[in-house]
């Protein structure tokens, strides 16, 4: 079978990754102790599962009702004075945040972490345009100076090593020396960055939960960044999938609680920041103008099937990567695409289409380690699953998966309605089942045979079939 | 085209036909064995907590706080304190105040007009209207009398806390504190240390681009 373009390409990304010795390393020990972390915290385990219970019931109960939380946030938003944007696509999303910063004349705009920006491409759409879009977290600054995307959802420059860090900064920031102390390094990046947050025209961000009941932006985060972009500009543009909604502020603590501390082992983090409104009036800081960009960019597809719509039940804790045996060898680059790890190959193929990403569902050994931690219960392996046989679904299927059937090919379509005959057609089976055990040894190992036996050792052939076996003891089968 | 995306993107989600997948009931939030905390313990674990993330905590009488934060600043060398006269301690502080110390430096202008004097001071102090013991956190509202970056900008935030607006968790003060009654402010904020990373090789380490101290007095 001729492989589509995602499949080589993440063959061969697999490979390389396979083969850097120092990637391996770096991430062994990192994902290692995010995940002792996560134990520790979490060692309660009839708590967690309460909690985790709670979590599930929470981002359920928000998808339920989704397109009215959606409405009720917009509606208190908007009274709260947050301008309030919705974007079909990527591409809309970008215009949208374009036009704010033209309005605004911003050419320095200050980031926080945002995946969904990451999904957009914004930085390299606002760079398009002369904008500079500057990552301001720490391990996203260190990607950005590097070029690189993130290789992890919460940890982005978790595949570098200090040493590597300390070559780049030396090389990238003017004036700055070689150090590997951590420390330093971080000074390095205060120093360069502080300058920034005072001079920057406009705040991006993203949203970790969007609260209905108040119209409350909430965002997570340890480094302080996050509230330097959503307070020192005057303006901040908020940007969120449209599944963040949670319904009212009561649920937002068991929530926090499972992110942080599926995350990163935290109770919780430094700073919990819960946007209401822009500046007020008598107010002395704070952006005078807020805005709240709504992204869809596919999800409204997946919402509407009930097996798929688990997928949008993530709050993007990064659990599933870190406890992944696939994502912890291979690190986040290799996927191709910007969510990474099980969560990534869940959620690509629906977005982008199984003809693009499909192949991400294929990196999984149904370990089901992603569903065991999953701090709001998403049945991944169902969905790979599923999202695996959508893959040949000709015609119309059953969860009209984006781009599904771009496996089913002619030869494989034949091969199974042979299979079918021969499974059906009693003298059919008991010839072929004689002539295997005769000469299935011998079989020349070409197509999918030969792409089958890559990695595995053919199984041997039985020389009596299972009927000829129940003949010899004088069972008679055939009626 | 974006009042049409909005359209568009509702109606997509409202085509849906999925049965049974509400209502929900949501479980009680777990109760975490001894969380029902008399206020000594919510004292001690409070800080506890706020001290495993590097703040400090001093707990002390209510008539005693400023004695010992003028002790505390002698002891160093800043540049000034930043702070709301509008603030619950605003009179006292600057009734207390003496030569000897860094000068107070009140924020009373709009940032646009004081952004670098922001962005250059050593300190600053606000009030915090609550706290959560449970995983060790402030509970801030910056307001016209406090604004936001007197806890962001300078390099040593130090907070005033009252007990007695100490909670076992998170939820109960929402609940105790009427969160949903008032307004919520512009911003609300959970405040549990220095500002910190691990981003590189998970090496934690505090002071990024928040303050890289945070000082509690608790009074009691």
């Amino acid at each position: 079978m001729t492989k589509t373009a995602d499949a080589v390409i993440f063959e061969r990304n697999a490979a390389k990754a396979l083969d850097d010795g120092q990637l391996r390393r770096n991430l062994r020990s990192a994902m290692t102790t995010l995940s002792q972390r996560r134990r520790t915290l979490f060692a309660d385990t009839e708590a967690f599962e309460q909690l985790r219970a709670q979590g599930e019931s929470i981002r359920r109960r928000a998808l339920s009702q989704l397109p009215a939380l959606l409405e009720q946030l917009e509606g208190r938003c908007t009274a709260n004075g947050i301008q309030v944007h919705w974007a079909e696509t990527a591409a809309e999303a970008n215009a949208i945040c374009l036009d704010i910063l033209r309005r605004h004349n911003a050419r320095r705009v200050i980031k926080g972490k945002s995946m969904v920006s990451e999904e957009m491409h914004l930085n390299h759409f606002l760079e398009e345009q002369g904008i500079e879009a500057l990552e301001t977290d720490l391990g996203e600054y260190i990607i950005q100076l590097d070029g690189e995307t993130p290789s992890h959802i919460i940890v982005p420059a978790i595949h570098k090593n200090k040493d590597q860090i300390a070559r780049l900064f030396h090389e990238r920031i003017p004036d700055a020396p070689y150090t590997e102390v951590v420390e330093e390094l971080n000074a390095i990046a205060r120093q360069e960055l502080r300058e920034k947050f005072r001079a920057g025209e406009a705040g991006i961000s993203g949203v970790n939960f969007a609260v209905a009941e108040t119209g409350t932006l909430c965002l997570v985060e340890n480094e302080g960044n996050g509230r330097m972009c959503t307070t020192a500009p005057p303006v901040h543009i908020a940007l969120m999938g449209l599944e963040k909604v949670v319904e009212k502020l009561r649920d937002v603590p068991p929530l926090l609680r499972l992110l942080t501390g599926s995350a990163t082992g935290q109770p919780i983090t430094t700073y919990f920041n819960m946007i209401t409104s822009p500046r007020r009036l008598d107010e002395l800081d704070g952006p005078q103008e807020v805005h709240l960009v709504i992204l869809d960019n596919g999800r409204s597809s997946i919402y509407g099937d009930a097996e798929r719509r688990a997928t949008l039940q993530c709050i993007r804790c990064g659990a599933c990567l870190n406890h992944c045996p696939i994502y912890t060898r291979l690190g986040g680059h290799a996927y191709g695409h910007v969510y990474p790890g099980p969560i990534g190959s869940i959620l690509t193929p629906q977005l982008e289409g199984l003809d693009e990403a499909g192949v991400m569902a294929s990196a999984s050994t149904f370990c089901g380690a992603c569903e065991e931690v999953c701090p709001v219960k998403i049945p991944f392996t169902e969905i790979l699953r599923m999202l695996r046989n959508e893959a040949y679904a000709q015609g119309e299927s059953e969860h009209d998966v984006k781009g599904h059937g771009y496996r089913y090919t002619t030869v494989e379509g034949l091969s199974w309605k042979s299979w079918a005959l021969y499974n059906t057609r009693p003298g059919l089976a008991r010839i072929g089942s004689q002539i295997l055990g005769k000469l299935g040894q011998h079989l020349p190992m070409i197509g999918p045979l030969k792409e089958w036996t890559r990695t595995r050792t053919p199984p041997p052939f039985a020389p009596k079939s299972l009927h000829q076996l129940a003949q010899e003891r004088g069972l008679d089968n055939d009626r | 085209m974006t009042a049409n995306a909005r359209a568009n993107i509702l109606s997509r989600l409202r085509a849906t036909t999925i049965q049974g997948q509400g209502p929900f009931i949501v479980p009680d939030a777990p109760i975490i064995a001894g969380l029902e905390l008399s206020l000594e313990e919510r004292i001690g674990r409070l800080q506890r907590m706020l001290e495993t993330m590097h703040a400090e905590v001093r707990v002390v009488s209510a008539g005693g706080w400023l004695e010992e934060l003028k002790a505390m600043l002698r002891a160093r060398t800043l540049n000034g304190l930043l702070y709301g006269p509008a603030a619950p301690f605003g009179p006292a502080l600057e009734g207390a105040w003496e030569e000897d110390l860094p000068p107070l430096v009140p924020y009373i202008e709009p940032v646009e007009q004081c952004r670098e004097r922001l962005f250059n001071i050593d300190a600053g102090i606000t009030s915090a209207r609550g706290a959560i013991a449970e995983t060790g956190a402030l509970i801030l509202w910056p307001s016209a009398a406090e604004p936001r970056l007197i806890s962001l900008t300078p390099g040593l935030h130090i907070a005033v806390l009252d007990a007695g607006m100490i909670f076992n968790t998170f939820a109960e003060a929402i609940d105790q504190q009427h969160w949903l009654r008032h307004r919520m402010p512009a911003n609300a904020l959970l405040i549990s240390g220095p500002s910190k990373t691990a981003d590189i090789e998970l090496t934690l380490t505090f002071g990024v681009h928040g303050p890289k101290e945070l000082v509690v007095f608790i009074l009691s």
